[in-house]
């Protein structure tokens, strides 16, 4: 049976639409209760930390380069350099260790 | 802050996104092309959607043409991490600005946009987060389209290199609070390592990446408020690290 690519994209939008867009405006009150408001405030770190490691190890074209563009991005976040600064100083890591290696 | 400030300080912060998007979609753009998407279509979806894994299941169903239900389910499964971080930025987001932004907001809840936006200082303005979305959308696009025109415009290592903007992103917000605080910091710990084992065990790694961050961010982020609630004097949660 030949299906609708249309039909498809439609679903695939609204689902995700929608599941980014109900808790924003059902939730519009400043919740009160302290154990969802701790909660709240930790998700951040802990999705964020969970993304990271170890999926960057596996993100270039092999581990080393990877680790050490781990490496350097740790350092300089803890530097508290900036945001742009920690991204592209970390791509550029890779960069070169990829370049140099040969890998 | 005025509004423009914020929307340039997101345009700022939305060119790392941006760039580790154009890394990412690139491959999308190509799997597309393989699929036989044409690139319109592919546009489309990169444009509607702006999620990657989410975008990666979805082709492979439309390529094995799966019920409409099919996708439903997948993409409300995979994507539902996105209903966790919509909880906290309804939180964040300030509540001086028209209902009318939390429309426009949540279309720009991904990974990345919302870990940005969650790391400001202070009550979150929808015009930063308009900022992010304004350059780092056009990325998601733009990848996409030259990854299925041309799989040889941007050399293997510059997409490897790429690869890390993203992540190197993440870093940047939470390690400066953690350096700061030590319950965050073990919470950091923890979650990496936590995570490095339910990819690693035998069984624990058949779960997929959107339920590992469901599972864990439940575990670990539900265990800290249980073991150490923040206090009342702490209305906001993340003031002392917004973006320099």
């Amino acid at each position: 049976m030949n299906r609708n690519i249309y039909i498809y994209i439609l679903v695939m939008a609204g689902i995700t639409y929608l599941i980014r867009l109900l808790p924003l405006t059902l939730i519009r009150k400043e919740i009160k209760n302290t154990y969802i408001r701790s909660f709240l405030y930790y998700v951040p770190y802990v999705t964020l930390s969970v993304m990271t490691f170890p999926a960057i190890l596996g993100a270039t074209a092999n581990p080393w380069s990877a680790s050490v563009g781990f490496a350097v991005a740790l350092l300089l976040a803890y530097m508290r350099k900036s945001l742009i600064i920690v991204s592209l100083l970390s791509c550029a890591s890779v960069f070169l260790v990829e370049l140099v290696t040969g890998l | 802050m005025n509004q423009r400030h914020l929307f340039a300080a997101g345009i700022r912060d939305g060119i790392p996104i941006c760039l580790g998007y154009i890394a990412v979609s690139f491959t999308f753009g190509i799997m597309s092309k393989n699929a036989g998407i044409s690139v319109w279509e592919a546009v489309l979806i990169s444009a509607s959607n702006l999620t990657s894994a989410g975008q990666f299941a979805g082709l492979s169903l439309i390529t094995s043409a799966a019920s409409y239900w099919e996708m439903a389910v997948t993409q409300l499964v995979i994507n539902l991490r996105y209903c966790l971080m919509s909880c906290a930025l309804s939180q964040k987001l300030d509540t001086r600005f028209p209902f009318f932004h939390r429309f426009f907001v949540a279309y720009g809840v991904t990974d990345e946009i919302f870990g940005v936006s969650v790391g400001t200082t202070g009550k979150l303005s929808p015009f930063y987060t308009y900022g992010v979305i304004s350059v780092a959308a056009p990325g998601w696009v733009l990848g996409t389209f030259l990854g299925i025109v041309s799989g040889s415009i941007l050399p293997a290592r510059v997409i490897s290199a790429l690869s890390v903007a993203l992540y190197g992103m993440f870093i940047a917000i939470i390690i400066p609070p953690a350096r700061d605080d030590h319950i965050l910091r073990y919470l950091v710990i923890i979650s990496m390592f936590l995570s490095l084992i339910f990819t690693v065990m035998p069984v624990l790694s058949r779960i997929s990446s959107g339920f590992r961050i469901i599972i864990l961010t439940l575990l670990v982020a539900g265990g800290a408020a249980w073991l150490f609630p923040v206090s009342e004097e702490v209305p906001d949660v993340s003031t002392e690290h917004g973006q320099q």
